[in-house]
């Protein structure tokens, strides 16, 4: 009718806030602001995957999604179909 | 013993240099000698929120430089006779400030005032660092709003560890205070806004004091006046009891910040 409540409103986007400040700063506390060895990581994916398999310099794609309790690193490595035969020789 | 207090938080705009001005103005106002350094080269800003952009003659990197004297640089404030401000330069880059130079400022200052102010530029870069770097106490100035909160959070790991202090590595640590600005009570209390003890939970220091959003911050700065000299608004007396506190005086944070509003506002803002 008039809508009048003396509740808050539904969604406390104030919580959400604080829940997302909390997950992010327990990371970047503990190393610095953002994951520093991922480019080192990925350089080096890309010279072990290159000892057997020939492929581009972008070809690895690497994710991080930080959760609560869990963190998921995400490699993602693109083969060119054949790719394997050809960089057995290097 | 004269203390360095610098007045930082990563985020721009969340109103350091009203807090440093204020802050100054207010310790000054107690009898307390102090003086308030502009620390953002090339922005200068803190002379027109102090009042005397137009007494302007030298600056902080003309000292630096020896192109004069400190105290041909200071300018005295004309309403409080123990505050002294010195204005940063509007023409020349953060690269003209030097760690040696800012040391030798300051020790000159710790000579002649009780409290130096140091405002702080928004960012991390070297106008930043070298502002925090010789301090003895933080003012870390937040809102309650993701971003400053997590700047504000980078800022309190550079204090405890790209400071002098800090450097020293004997175990002592600035003492960072946070002062939580622009906090609107009603908006907080709907949960639209992170409460007071959201941002304490996580940031951990000490709360010195709750800065309400207020219209009188703005017409303070429109005249030049430090809001703390109003001690009739809400902002004002919110600026006087962080100083209070800052001096060590033991005073309860009150919750009821925020601007009044009337019966009718209220019932209002209930149905909306």
């Amino acid at each position: 009718m008039f809508g009048f409540s003396f509740r808050p409103r539904k969604a406390n986007s104030a919580q959400t806030a604080k829940e997302r400040l909390q997950i992010l700063l327990a990371h970047e506390r503990g190393s610095g602001s953002s994951p520093e060895y991922l480019p080192i990581l990925q350089k080096e994916i890309l010279e072990v995957v290159r000892r057997h398999l020939k492929v581009a310099d972008d070809a690895v794609d690497i994710r991080l999604e930080r959760g609560d309790d869990l963190s998921s690193l995400e490699i993602n490595i693109e083969v060119p179909t054949g790719g394997a035969s050809t960089a057995t020789q290097n | 013993m004269s203390k360095v207090i610098v007045v930082t938080s990563g985020k721009g705009g969340v109103g350091k240099t009203t807090s440093a001005a204020a802050v100054s103005a207010g310790l000054a106002m107690r009898g307390h000698k102090t003086c308030v350094i502009d620390f953002d080269v090339g922005l200068r800003n803190l002379d027109m929120i102090m009042g005397c952009e137009r007494r302007v003659v030298f600056d902080f990197i003309n000292v630096i430089q020896g192109d004069a004297k400190l105290k041909q640089a200071l300018i005295k404030d004309k309403r409080i006779d123990t505050l002294s401000v010195l204005p940063t330069s509007q023409t020349r880059d953060k690269d003209a400030l030097t760690k040696e130079g800012v040391k030798q400022v300051l020790d000159e200052l710790r000579e002649e005032f009780d409290y130096i102010v140091c405002d702080s530029p928004a960012g991390i870069e070297r106008g930043a660092h070298l502002a925090m770097y010789f301090a003895d106490e933080a003012i870390v100035v937040t809102n309650p709003e993701v971003s400053s909160v997590r700047d504000s959070d980078r800022v309190l790991g550079l204090l405890n560890s790209k400071t002098h202090i800090a450097e020293r590595g004997d175990g002592s640590a600035i003492r960072a205070h946070l002062l939580l600005t622009r906090f609107d009570n009603r908006r907080s209390a709907s949960g639209e806004m992170m409460s007071v003890e959201d941002v304490l939970d996580i940031l951990a220091i000490p709360l010195l004091g709750i800065i309400p959003e207020s219209q009188t911050v703005l017409k303070a700065s429109n005249v030049g006046m430090p809001v703390v000299m109003d001690d009739k608004s809400a902002a004002g007396k919110a600026y006087t009891e962080a100083v209070g506190r800052l001096l060590g005086e033991q005073i309860e944070i009150r919750m009821d910040v925020g601007e009044r509003r009337g019966l009718w506002q209220r019932l209002m803002g209930r149905t909306a």
